[in-house]
């Protein structure tokens, strides 16, 4: 095992005195992390006080804690597997303490959820399955502990088992497993225990070696929030760390909200013989010149200038409220969204989100260690990603007076995404939103997007594809290569520059249809990769790329327009496929191969494919949550 | 452009040195001679660019083992360090030492030799180089903690911290104290010392049989047994050690609380 991993973060939530403490004491006991003389000690302090031995005092180190019984803030400890190295927050669970919970689990890459065999499900194991989505996180095993005080009952095991993957499914997390758990005795936590013979799955320890590690930013936009400008000496170096994507010496960055721009003259480091570097990715904090003397500031974010920031002077977001003080419309805050701060104005409480039962509260104000969705407007304008689209862009937390009082994630906002040219227009918001038109169409809008070679048949597959949902009510249209070229680009020709305009009016087209609450099939050729992914860029939650991969042989045997022999003759320059390149994708949503398949059948793949991903469940329209 | 581990501790502590000198009127680094503050030192050179931005504060007991004090007179004369040497003067003309309690020696030479360099100066934060696996208290910091004018820290009332966003708004009169190397453990340290060649007072290395594994004051810190005599050779120990390395600190094994009472009262 190579040392050079960096440590999985594992965050340990659950109700007070469901036995987190309990867990990770015997744990760390397990894999041997445990300085020696640790064991002796605590047996020690419990033998002094008269009380059993307890595995919590291990984590449980300072003397109010161990007086009061309850662990009191984030204790980071380290242990290791024959798989990784772990760093393991205990994060306690008593309710006052939220914020604490919030400070160690927001940088957990998975969590272990504790519940207690006997008391079940409580409150606080719902508010920290919920908060845990929340935050980001989407592995999440359970431990169902003391299951030496229900006698290792497999019937007692599934009803808890049941109880909260039902609750956890309701906000959209899939347990990676439910492992039934004595943590005091050790069962089932390193190994599988002779008391449950019933259960097959994995150990804790198993479970949590089955946890996949976070992967760099590196492939989303870049993003390098300005932290500070230094002039010690005669460079001018601007300071920040690169919060996803790459950056290399030469590169045109683009600072938002100004949308100034200039070139990577060096990236600067300090530290012996090292050669420069010439590029840098995600993570890295790095020193950059510039090679013009443009205004930049702390909080500015740069960006490539084909991929920036989304600029908006409001703000949808759900959040997390720790401030004594209730938030309520009116108030002011300031936000810090990476490097940069906003004063900002609550216009609107959406909703409050009781996190016991996930039942939505008109309310006039947020309560300490409430949930709920709000409306920001800003004096400046904010550069910002959605959550979904970049994490570390898309949150941001809230001051009051000196204090933190709240964490936030960016809901995706109809007509977000500005192009630079345009930094001075503000979004303005539709009082529809996406989730009232999913839940009246019965389906969520989205772009399906046809790519394949002239022939390969897109637009049969989707005309059929547009009648079939048609049939069934949806709202669904189709974008035709041959037809858009009658209106909206008749002024277009088949130069690469040409398509690549065709492709992004195109683009813009489908998105807006999209928003609109409907399902947008597109069918055209669209042979380079970087128009496609333009595309995607515009809300790339909502696009979907499907490649018919029907091969050139195939096409040109069909060849149902005469082009390929026309183009075969000279008749046509920049014919895809023949004398102008077809890129086809690299990892499409779908692969429709039609070689040798009916349409019928290419057609029901593809309705399949639209049904599972864009049809409303019973469950969500009912509950109309979770879009 | 993959990140091992150090690149992205690395990464880390100079992102949290960048914000402190951003976001903070008046900071000092201490320097306790010691390997964390020498790789703290060094990281600040690199979020620098080769520069030590704000001075570098020693705070003296007067106890110290010698080489400490040789190895930080030659060292900032070779990298120009903004050097600010403190002591709490009426305590040592007092004659204070461990013979009246470690405990106590700890707060009059340390703690309050600190508060008093801080007062003289004006500095509204220090930043420091604890880190959470040195011990159960300061597995409990946070990056940027928050200290009363007493300097005193409510480890039951800490402010949130996630995201990376620090709390840097206070009331007047708020201390901070800022840990760039709180996510770093022992191994991480020595592994980083050798991969960047970094200086250390070479009593850390074994000799007959015994070295220092934690450098404090002489009357109070105990050399542990070990044959490690190289960066390496350290690196190999620590992988297989069970000992805590706070072991030979003998103030921390008063009492069952000592450590938390020390630095509830402003101790590092």
């Amino acid at each position: 095992m190579s040392t050079t991993a960096s440590p999985m973060k594992i965050v340990v939530v659950g109700h007070v005195d469901h036995g987190k403490s309990t867990l990770v004491g015997r744990v760390l006991h397990e894999t041997g992390a445990l300085p020696e003389g640790k064991v002796e000690y605590v047996k020690d302090v419990c033998d002094k006080r008269g009380m059993p031995f307890e595995w919590a005092f291990v984590m449980d180190a300072l003397q109010a804690e161990r007086d009061q019984g309850i662990t009191i803030d984030t204790a980071q400890i380290r242990f290791r597997t024959e798989a990784r190295p772990y760093v393991i927050i205990d994060a306690p669970g008593h309710k006052e303490f939220l914020k604490n919970m919030i400070s160690g689990a927001a940088s957990a890459e998975a969590a272990v959820l504790v519940i207690d065999a006997h008391e079940g499900v409580q409150e606080q194991s719902r508010r920290h399955g919920y908060l845990l989505h929340l935050l980001g996180l989407r592995q999440i095993a359970v431990a169902v502990n003391k299951m030496d005080l229900v006698d290792f009952g497999e019937a007692r095991f599934e009803e808890v088992k049941a109880e909260i993957v039902a609750y956890l499914n309701s906000i959209g997390v899939q347990p990676t497993h439910v492992i039934p758990v004595a943590a005091r005795g050790g069962a089932n936590i390193a190994t599988n225990a002779a008391e449950t013979p019933w259960y097959t799955g994995p150990s804790v320890l198993g479970a949590l070696d089955g946890f996949a590690p976070s992967k760099p930013a590196n492939d989303l936009a870049l993003r390098l929030p300005v932290q500070d400008v230094y002039k010690f000496d005669e460079r001018r170096i601007i300071a920040g760390r690169i919060e996803s994507g790459r950056l290399k010496v030469g590169d045109t960055l683009v600072f938002a909200p100004t949308g100034k721009s200039a070139r990577i003259a060096s990236i600067e480091s300090w530290g012996g013989d090292r050669v420069a570097a010439v590029a840098a990715g995600a993570g890295q904090s790095v020193g950059i010149t510039l090679d013009e003397q443009i205004f930049v500031e702390r909080g500015q974010i740069a960006s490539l200038a084909e991929d920036g920031p989304s600029l908006s002077h409001t703000l949808k977001a759900r959040l997390f409220w720790l401030g004594r003080e209730a938030l309520k419309v009116g108030n002011r805050y300031k936000l810090k969204l990476a490097t940069a701060e906003h004063v900002v104005e609550v216009t609107a409480i959406e909703r409050v989100i009781d996190v016991e039962d996930l039942a939505n509260h008109q309310g006039a104000e947020v309560g300490r260690n409430a949930v709920a969705e709000v409306l920001f407007r800003a004096k400046t304008p904010i550069a910002y990603d959605s959550f979904i689209a970049n994490p570390r862009l898309g949150r941001f937390v809230l001051v009051e007076n000196y204090d933190i009082v709240g964490g936030g994630v960016i809901a995706e906002v109809e007509g977000e995404r500005l192009d630079h040219k345009s930094a001075n227009i503000t979004v303005v918001h539709h009082k529809v939103d996406a989730e009232g038109r999913a839940l009246a169409n019965g389906h969520r809008g989205g772009v399906v997007w046809l790519t394949g070679l002239s022939g390969a048949g897109k637009s049969t597959i989707s005309m059929e594809v547009e009648r079939q949902l048609f049939l069934k009510g949806w709202q669904v249209t189709v974008l035709d290569g041959d037809n858009v070229r009658h209106g909206l680009c008749s002024d277009l020709g088949f130069s690469p520059e040409d398509r690549a305009e065709n492709i992004r009016r195109v683009g813009e087209t489908a998105h807006l249809f999209a928003e609109a609450g409907m399902l947008v099939i597109t069918a055209f050729i669209s042979p380079y990769r970087s128009d496609r992914d333009r595309v995607r860029g515009i809300r790339p939650d909502a696009f979907h790329e499907v490649h018919v991969a029907t091969t050139l042989e195939e096409c040109e045997r069909r060849d149902p327009k005469g082009l390929y022999r026309k183009a075969r003759g000279g008749g046509i320059v920049e014919f895809t496929g023949i004398t102008a390149p077809y890129e086809p994708p690299l990892v499409p949503e779908l692969s429709l191969p039609t070689d040798g398949r009916s349409v019928d059948e290419s057609v029901a793949e593809l309705l399949r494919y639209i049904e599972r991903t864009f049809a409303l469940s019973t469950r969500e329209q009912a509950v109309g949550w979770g879009l | 452009m993959t990140m091992n581990d150090l690149d992205a501790l690395e990464s880390q502590s100079v992102y949290i040195l960048r914000e402190a000198f951003n976001r903070l009127d008046k900071i000092a680094m201490l320097w306790s001679i010691g390997k964390d503050s020498n790789v703290m030192l060094w990281l600040a050179r690199k979020a620098f660019f080769g520069h030590v931005p704000f001075p570098v504060v020693h705070v003296d007991t007067h106890h110290k083992i010698p080489e400490m004090i040789e190895f930080r007179d030659r060292v900032a004369k070779e990298w120009s360090l903004p050097l600010i040497i403190g002591e709490n003067a009426a305590a040592l003309a007092a004659g204070v030492g461990p013979h009246q309690g470690r405990v106590e020696c700890c707060t009059a030479l340390k703690t309050d030799g600190l508060k008093q360099v801080l007062a003289a100066h004006g500095f509204t934060g220090v930043i420091a180089g604890i880190r959470r696996d040195e011990e159960g208290t300061r597995a409990k910091e946070r990056v940027f903690s928050p200290r009363t004018e007493e300097a005193g820290w409510d480890f039951k009332d800490q402010p949130p911290e996630f995201w990376d966003q620090f709390k840097t708004d206070f009331a007047p009169g708020t201390h901070l104290r800022i840990h760039p190397l709180l996510a770093w453990t022992e191994i991480d340290v020595w592994r980083y010392i050798q991969r960047e060649s970094i200086p250390v007072v070479d009593i850390y290395f074994a000799k007959n049989g015994r070295r220092y594994r934690s450098l404090g004051c002489a009357p109070c810190t105990g050399s542990v047994a070990s044959t490690a005599s190289t960066v390496a050779e350290i690196i190999e120990e620590l992988e297989t050690t069970r000992v805590s390395e706070r072991s030979g600190r003998a103030q921390d094994q008063e009492s069952e609380d000592a450590f938390e009472r020390l630095r509830a009262g402003g101790y590092m």
